[in-house]
């Protein structure tokens, strides 16, 4: 990975990936190691974000890095109609690396192209967003022990969110078996579905979401947007069906752990924080070590 | 009864002939292969009558000859297209089309916020399906098919 940009978890082959969780896990252990010394992170936010920005910017000055930066568009000369390719180039030459969020898909693999410093996509539109799907297999394989073999059940906006998408795709290579549930509209797309039955794997679709969990390994939650719905009236209907409740999680199995990208709004009551089996805000530091490792062997320091 | 008329394209020297090319694309090949720009003589005929095609078009270029890759740029828009190689009035060698790997230029991204589409990005894909044509896009990762095609 040293030197090169990290645009789609599609990049990574099974044996990188690995590599990136063992690195988190050294991070884990020993947060606190200077690798970064001397080193400055620009982090360019063109759309808003809590925890991928600041878990980031957490990350490298753990690490002993500068950040330098902007988590709005507005006050930079972006909202002058300065193209991407002319930001990035300028940016490349006050930074070793460019941590980068924006709303246009494939902008960071344009951003690639253009930079003589390596990019880290941190989000591009409803593309692709990496290195929250390596934070996901880290939170996974921390819970269970494993990667392989694991049932997924995944709840939600299946067909715009890009979180369950790029995990989808990762994790069949470690002979994962799913479990859609979703509203009609909202669907795993077609392409998915396709690409699992080429590879051998087996998965399930539902509507309905208590009794579909109970032999689930990881309940990966997404939020179900309103913007998603041509039809108000089909929003109110489902909007409460898929909220997952304390009580739901009794009969599920005891290595169960339940995941969310966050923001959370209502899809998960706030009485299942308690339960030991809720891991989202351990997932969220999570986003923390697996940042850690992936800045560090792109700058080739780990 | 009257002779019927027939539409001769006149034959050529040294060159090139492109055969079978869907009636409705023939001033996409001309664009692609950038025909309007060269100073050759160049005849065409389009909606000849074609058992295959329905409607057809040809193109007669003069003193001109391809390279592989730069044919096989039209494959997209005339996936049947036949090459004959003139050289001296005979045929020297017959060609077909085939659909690349990789596209770059031609064809837009379906995907309205695709950066090709917002940026002044030329628009890349990788070919997934041959048969069908249906592109994935290099930057959005999004799928292009066949008939969602607007070419650049």
């Amino acid at each position: 990975m040293k030197n090169k940009s990290l645009v789609s978890i599609n990049d990574l082959s099974k044996e990188e990936i690995l590599r990136v969780l063992d690195t988190a896990e050294d991070f884990e252990k020993n947060p606190r190691q200077p690798v970064l010394n001397g080193k400055v992170v620009a982090t360019l936010f063109f759309e808003p974000s809590t925890r991928t920005r600041l878990s980031f910017e957490s990350a490298i000055n753990q690490l002993g890095g500068r950040v330098i930066g902007f988590s709005e568009a507005a006050n930079t000369s972006v909202s002058k109609g300065e193209s991407l390719k002319d930001t990035i180039m300028t940016v490349a030459n006050y930074s070793d690396l460019i941590v980068m969020r924006h709303p246009i898909e494939g902008s960071a693999r344009y951003a690639s192209e253009v930079s003589k410093v390596p990019i880290i996509n941190a989000g591009d539109g409803a593309n692709q967003h990496p290195t929250q799907t390596l934070l996901d297999m880290f939170s996974i394989r921390k819970t269970q022990g494993t990667l392989d073999n694991l049932k997924i059940v995944m709840v939600g906006d299946l067909k715009y969110g890009r979180t369950v998408h790029s995990l989808l795709m990762a994790m069949s290579a470690f002979n994962a078996s799913f479990v859609f549930i979703a509203p009609k509209e909202l669907q795993m797309p077609q392409e998915y579905k396709l690409f699992l039955k080429e590879k051998g794997l087996k998965f399930e679709e539902y509507t309905e979401l208590a009794e579909n969990i109970k032999d689930a390994d990881i309940v990966y939650m997404t939020r179900v947007q309103r913007e998603r719905f041509s039809d108000p009236m089909e929003y109110e209907k489902v909007k409460n069906v898929y909220v997952l409740q304390n009580y739901m999680l009794d009969e599920t199995k005891p290595n169960m752990k339940v995941l969310h990208p966050l923001p959370r709004v209502n899809e998960i009551h706030e009485n299942v924080d308690g339960n030991p089996k809720a891991y989202y805000f351990t997932q969220a530091l999570n986003g923390v070590y697996t940042r850690m490792a992936i800045m560090s062997l792109i700058l080739g320091l780990k | 009864m009257k002779d019927k008329k027939h539409l001769s394209v006149s034959a050529i020297e040294n060159g090139t002939v492109i055969d079978h090319i869907p009636a409705k694309n023939l001033f996409k090949v001309i664009s692609i292969l950038g025909l309007d720009k060269i100073p050759n003589q160049i005849t065409f005929g389009t909606n000849l009558e074609s058992g295959k095609l329905g409607r057809k078009a040809i193109v007669k270029i003069a003193d001109k000859y391809f390279e592989r890759d730069e044919i096989n740029r039209i494959a997209i828009v005339a996936p049947h297209a036949k090459l004959n190689i003139i050289k001296d009035y005979e045929v020297a060698e017959k060609m077909l089309v085939e659909v690349p790997d990789n596209i770059t230029g031609i064809v837009k991204c379906v995907n309205p916020k695709c950066v090709t589409n917002v940026e002044k990005v030329t628009p890349k894909f990788k070919v997934i399906d041959k048969k069908n044509v249906s592109l994935k896009c290099y930057y959005c990762e999004k799928i292009t098919d066949q008939e969602q095609m607007e070419y650049k």
